[in-house]
């Protein structure tokens, strides 16, 4: 399957990476290679086979459902390359 | 003592206890080879400090008794590990600055036994790469030359740096993660030994993720005794894991008898690749030889999927990645683009992780993105989710017949020079984990173990992959194949 420059240009969006125009073709060349590579799983029958979802047969772990952790707001926020008043800064989101 | 640096962790431990050493010795040892290891690329992030206030109180519990096996061994980390307060980036620029505020639970199950760190490790950036190259911190360089050609080889990847830091003898030995073969390959790259345990016998909490199904972390050590005793260190249920498996954790270094006399191992006719160098071949057959030698019976199996282990790992590893990598969004840590005027949240999402991930991450990422786009879900995702249970169930049948452990090579090659693979497409350079993503996908422990040289005196390794949480029994046949070779070479010293 070949991948053309703007289905290039709609991944790169839903991934949320700024990818310049001029290097969408060069992208977009690599995405059929890398696909092209695994189209041969089209080759192998998986007629009533389960899409795995554990690779151990084991059933996740419960527990309670009570607070467990809390009161870090320094620590959470120590890494924040914007922090403010004790909360995360980004851009203007609403108008 | 001379030499300290060159001392494995079981030889450590028992001079440690003693009195012919202490750790403040053999850290300090550690200490002056990194610095004079700068060449190598491998520690990135250096803890003098933390190293010799841990190995202080490491020989204050030394000298008290009874301290664990651990106790006052100097490690490398891999950058991967988040570690407190000290750098942990995972090769990243997009994690620049980022010092967690907590531990991960392997590395504090390390320091709790009395373990040392001298600082992190270089990788492949997000451990997305087979040759350390895709690092933000720069190439980690092989200590080993092809003969007296001077040409700088790769110590493989991801866990490159490890895998260098451990063969030069800058730490006893180094925390490692495999998500395709990154602990696997780099061992056999460089000469000693690296071990991917069963899927959730260690936590992966504090590991920064890749793709959460097939990331396990383990040890590189010089030697199959090591790796026993490092991980039972790491190993262990976690109940910030959910899924580590809440299993005792034998004690690895006592199933080492070095007797495998009856044990049935199997030889997969699927890894005997078109075009594979004569000298992989020659290896394979010697290794099988040895292990025939010993006493255990060889038998000719099949696991009829292989082929399709490559292809699936790439859409597998990349989807899970695109998910878990969409945290690296410039609000909560690492680095954030300059914005220019009115940019909105969007153009600082897309370009801070257009400047925060690397080529290699950016592309995998947005692969991953694709097969888990509406429309191509079931036709990538699920049908390789398929395909993976096949794979898995290839391993089960052959387990059920009575097999114990399986012999393969490691690699498909000797170490390769560093660039040599820039113009290669990505599917050349992917074709390095042919032999180990089999058993990530299958959640199967594997060990490679150094058995041989090629011509031109590079190191080559064996895999052997074992029963799901069998590792004493697979570490025990590996301890076998590891005396009959009787590999003991080292690199000579350039850097």
């Amino acid at each position: 399957m070949s991948i053309d420059t703007e289905t290039a240009r709609r991944v790169a969006k839903l991934a949320r990476i700024k990818v310049e125009d001029d290097a969408l073709p060069a992208l977009a060349s690599e995405f059929s290679a890398i696909l092209g590579f695994i189209e041969q799983l089209n080759e192998v029958d998986v007629e009533g086979v389960e899409p795995m979802t554990s690779v151990t047969p084991q059933r996740l772990k419960r527990r309670d459902d009570v607070v467990t952790d809390g009161d870090q707001q320094e620590a959470v926020l120590k890494n924040a390359p914007d922090a403010r008043e004790g909360f995360f800064a980004v851009p203007k989101v609403v108008e | 003592m001379s030499d300290l640096t060159k001392l494995t962790i079981a030889q450590a431990r028992d001079a440690m206890r003693k009195g012919d050493t202490t750790s403040a010795e053999i850290t300090s040892a550690c200490l002056t080879a990194i610095e004079g290891a700068d060449a190598l690329g491998a520690f990135v992030h250096h803890t003098p400090d933390i190293a010799q206030a841990q190995a202080a109180a490491a020989d204050t519990r030394i000298k008290a008794g009874d301290a664990p096996d651990m106790c006052g061994i100097p490690l490398g980390i891999k950058d991967l590990f988040c570690t407190k307060g000290v750098p942990s980036q995972a090769a990243s620029r997009i994690l620049e600055g980022f010092k967690p505020e907590y531990e991960s639970t392997i590395t504090s199950q390390l320091f709790d036994a009395g373990a040392v760190m001298l600082g992190k490790l270089n990788m492949d950036e997000f451990a997305m790469g087979s040759s350390n190259e895709t690092s933000v911190y720069g190439n980690a360089v092989n200590p080993w030359r092809r003969g007296n050609d001077d040409t700088a080889l790769t110590p493989g990847g991801s866990s490159g740096g490890s895998a260098s830091a451990v063969a030069a003898d800058l730490c006893l030995a180094a925390t490692g993660t495999d998500t395709g073969g990154s602990i696997r390959q780099p061992a056999a790259f460089v000469g000693i030994t690296g071990m991917k345990p069963t899927y959730g016998r260690v936590s992966r909490w504090g590991i920064v993720a890749f793709a959460s199904s097939l990331d396990q972390a383990g040890p590189m050590t010089k030697d199959v005794r090591d790796a026993a005793i490092m991980l039972k260190a790491m190993a262990g249920h976690d109940p910030l894991d959910s899924t580590s498996a809440d299993l005792a954790v034998p004690d690895f270094e006592a199933a080492l008898t070095g007797d495998i006399r009856g044990k049935t191992i199997g030889i997969p006719k699927e890894y005997r690749m078109e075009g594979m160098p004569a000298e992989i071949e020659k290896l394979w057959e010697d290794g099988t030889t040895m292990l025939k030698d010993a006493g255990a019976k060889i038998v000719d199996i099949t696991l009829p999927h292989t082929k399709y282990a490559l292809p699936a790992y790439y859409v597998i590893a990349p989807a899970e990645a695109s998910s878990n990598l969409a945290r690296y969004d410039g609000v909560r840590f690492g680095h954030r683009a300059r914005l220019a005027q009115g940019d909105g949240i969007t153009e600082m999402y897309e370009k801070t992780r257009a400047e925060g991930f690397g080529h290699e991450v950016q592309r995998r990422v947005m692969v991953g993105t694709y097969v888990l786009s509406a429309g191509f879900y079931d036709a990538y995702y699920n049908r390789a989710r398929r395909v993976r249970a096949l794979i898995k169930q290839d391993f089960d049948t052959v387990f059920a017949d009575g097999v114990d452990a399986i012999l393969t090579p490691a690699t498909p090659s000797a170490a390769f020079g560093l660039g040599e693979m820039t113009d290669a497409d990505p599917i050349q350079m992917y074709l390095n984990d042919v032999f180990t993503v089999t058993v990530n996908l299958a959640g199967l422990p594997g060990i490679a173990v150094p058995t041989g040289q090629d011509a031109q005196g590079l190191p080559l390794g064996l895999q052997l992959i074992g029963r799901p949480w069998e590792e004493g029994d697979l570490l025990n046949v590996a301890y076998s194949l590891e005396q009959s070779a009787g590999f003991v070479a080292k690199p000579t010293k350039w850097w």
